[in-house]
């Protein structure tokens, strides 16, 4: 009898340490864990391929351009002597770290596989699937080191809490972007945004136009939500978009949480993160999402013979302009810079477009004749111009959500 | 080569006789320096770090403001959630694991049934996480096997959406709390004797007097011990319940990862380690619980 007790007790105390050790690790490893996953699923492993080409210069950390400029100081490309040195010294960096670029969200992949096609420079793409928080995180935890993010993309409120971190630079396009979209020192700047829109399954479950059509029981157990809108940018617009959808305002949310609680008792919503996976099984046959997202589940079923439809809700058409940033200490400055400066490039604004997300230079390009008009009907039809949420309306409707969403999702 | 070993090995010799005592004591200690250092740095600085990191402010100064946002509601849902969801798999595990491990044992022993049960049990303790997840979801889900099937045969159509509930996860969660029960437990039942049992009969004692004063006295430490170290597994447990539910936070491993990730509510990252002290804290009671409960028990056997 002694010594099974004296087994129980050194299990259960390891247990406790294994515990306390977990408890104590998600807080302070996550970062970590997040931001050294260079998953192989992502367009980074193409990436090398395309940069073989002799132009790739031998892996150099120095910032080091022809003029002998501090990159990491450059405020624009005419601190390189323009365009030319400061493509040569992205060149001689010969790598890009970003974070948190989806190979299938808004075009990433393509856009990623295009840069480091022109430039030679191998693009180092870490986390894929991570939160725009996590890309902060990663640039705190790796600070000094060769991994951490060059560039950001994140959304509004964690760029807009984040912007001690941040190097200014202007890009050339720099005057084409209305100064709503853009910091005045050009600390941070919008590059392109989805619209909210709901995409379904209508070889399924036929045509639908309205929101209310999601209380139907032939969609019981398959409507889904992007993600826990207390938390996602893509889940909260979404909500709001409901919200909108069913008579709320940017000031009064309420309508969405009604709406969301019907279809729970409707029984057709169901809490699950929808992914390429769960659209392609079935599992989610009407998915709230961005525009790019949606376009992307579209070209995935087309192959499968399944029609996913898409519809923007008439007065609900709810955008979020996501910010390019660089980090301030970015351990390839050039290179980071340089990424900006073709992020702003009509090939990479004709690229998120041909992803179903709306450029921030629509408007400009179209005035320059730009635009690929090939890339343009790839956009989403609305009724309305898109609705954006001020930081405050943002904020309240978030810590609305933070007190009544816990309800329709458990 | 060989000379040089020659040369050199004589002349140490009589040091290492001298120093030998003393490397015998020494060496003890230093045995235990892997232990300690590896207690170090994945207990005692997490630990340090999650305390100190509770009660300082983003700016780095003093602050309980992140020990005042545990009031904060959906957070003691979280812990509630968290403690009622742990102490039920652990007595659902510690029931049915405990009436597995007697009926193992009242077996024949070295049976098959029993090396087989015991097995799996081995395997089965140790499958959670995104796997197990996975398992359910291939059979309990929309397209799952269990849900298809009764589709096709009875025309039920279910969406197994309990799932992503945490009513859901106590279903999830017994699938590896009973084989650790069995595990753990298991040893304790085979200590027995069945001749106890044929004493206390000769006594004239009846089962009922038999299991209150004989057999339950003697593995009641064994069996709450068991059921602490249940509740534990449970606790702690993250990748399962986030691999079921991406909608919510309802138990508080998942609010600490929230805390970290949130891009929509953002700044809450020092919540994070407040929220890793409750949990030491709660942790602390079942441990000082377990200690009572030893300390009261070795008095009956005493």
């Amino acid at each position: 009898m002694r010594l099974p007790r004296i087994r129980v007790a050194v299990v259960a105390g390891v247990a406790a340490l294994s515990m306390v050790v977990a408890a104590c690790g998600s807080s302070g490893t996550d970062a970590n864990t997040s931001n050294s996953s260079q998953s192989p699923e992502s367009s980074s492993s193409a990436a090398p391929a395309e940069s073989s080409s002799d132009t790739a210069a031998p892996a150099a950390s120095s910032s080091e351009a022809p003029a002998s400029v501090d990159a990491a100081t450059a405020t624009s490309a005419d601190a390189f002597g323009g365009m030319d040195g400061l493509v040569a010294a992205a060149k001689k960096e010969g790598t890009l770290n970003v974070i948190a670029l989806p190979p299938d969200w808004a075009n990433y992949g393509a856009i990623i596989k295009a840069f480091s096609a022109k430039y030679g420079v191998t693009v180092n793409s870490q986390n894929p699937n991570g939160s725009s928080a996590e890309e902060i995180e990663a640039a705190k935890t790796n600070k000094g080191t060769d991994k951490a993010p060059d560039v950001f993309d994140l959304g509004p409120a964690v760029a807009l809490a984040s912007t001690d971190i941040f190097a200014p630079y202007k890009v050339q396009a720099w005057a084409d972007i209305p100064d709503a979209n853009k910091e005045a020192t050009g600390l941070w700047f919008n590059d392109y945004t989805g619209v909210m829109s709901v995409g379904y399954n209508s070889t399924k479950y036929g045509e639908i136009t309205s929101m209310n059509d999601l209380l139907n029981p032939k969609f019981k157990g398959t409507v889904a939500l992007n993600g826990n809108p207390t938390q996602a940018g893509a889940a909260f617009s979404g909500f709001v978009m409901t919200a909108l959808a069913n008579g709320g305002t940017p000031d009064n949310m309420q309508p969405g949480i009604d709406f969301f609680t019907k279809m729970k008792a409707a029984g057709t919503f169901i809490p699950l993160d929808p992914t390429p996976a769960t659209v392609a099984s079935g599992q989610t046959g009407a998915v709230i999402d961005w525009s790019y997202n949606q376009l992307a589940a579209a070209q995935a079923l087309q192959k499968q013979g399944v029609e996913w439809k898409t519809f923007v809700p008439n007065n609900a058409a709810v955008g979020s302009y996501y910010v390019q940033a660089i980090n301030k200490d970015a351990p390839h400055p050039a290179a980071a810079r340089l990424w900006e400066e073709f992020i702003y490039s009509a090939d990479a604004q004709n690229l998120y477009m041909a992803g179903g997300a709306q450029p921030m230079l629509f408007e400009a390009m179209k005035k320059a004749g730009t635009l690929d008009a090939a890339a343009e009907k790839f956009l989403p039809k609305t009724t309305s111009p898109i609705i954006q949420l001020t930081p405050d309306q943002q904020k309240a409707a978030s810590n609305f959500l933070n007190a009544n969403w816990s309800k329709i999702a458990s | 080569m060989t000379t040089s070993i020659e040369t050199l090995s004589p002349a140490p010799a009589p040091v290492a006789v001298r120093s030998g005592r003393g490397w015998r004591r020494v060496a003890p200690v230093l045995g235990t320096v892997p232990f300690f250092g590896y207690v170090a740095v994945f207990l005692l600085i997490p630990t340090a770090i999650v305390v100190i990191g509770a009660f300082r402010s983003p700016g780095g100064g003093f602050t309980l403001s992140n020990i005042t946002a545990l009031g904060d509601s959906t957070v003691i849902d979280a812990f509630v959630s968290s403690v009622i969801l742990s102490a039920v798999t652990a007595v659902i595990g510690a029931v049915f694991g405990g009436l597995l491990s007697y009926v193992l044992v009242t077996g024949r022993p070295g049976s098959m049934s029993r090396r087989v049960v015991t097995a799996a049990c081995s395997v089965l303790a140790q499958f959670g996480g995104v796997m197990l997840a996975f398992a359910f979801t291939a059979t309990l889900l929309t397209n799952g096997m269990v849900n298809d099937a009764l589709q096709d045969w009875f025309g039920i159509a279910t969406t197994g959406a309990y799932l992503y509930t945490v009513p859901g996860l106590i279903l999830v969660y017994s699938y590896f709390q009973i084989p650790l029960m069995v595990i753990v437990f298991l040893p304790a039942v085979d200590g027995i004797r069945s001749q106890w049992r044929e004493a206390a009969e000769t006594l004239g004692g009846s089962t009922w007097v038999y299991w209150r004063r004989v057999a339950g006295p003697l593995l009641a430490p064994a069996f709450f011990g068991s059921m602490l170290l249940l509740f534990a597994n449970s606790f702690s447990a993250y990748a399962t319940a986030k691999a079921l539910i991406s909608q919510s936070n309802p138990i508080v491993p998942m609010q600490i990862a929230g805390a970290i990730t949130n891009e929509v509510n953002v700044g809450h990252a020092d919540l994070a380690k407040s929220l890793a002290l409750g949990m030491v804290i709660i942790v602390a009671i079942v441990m000082w619980l377990y200690a009572k409960l030893q300390k009261s028990t070795s008095k009956w056997l005493g």
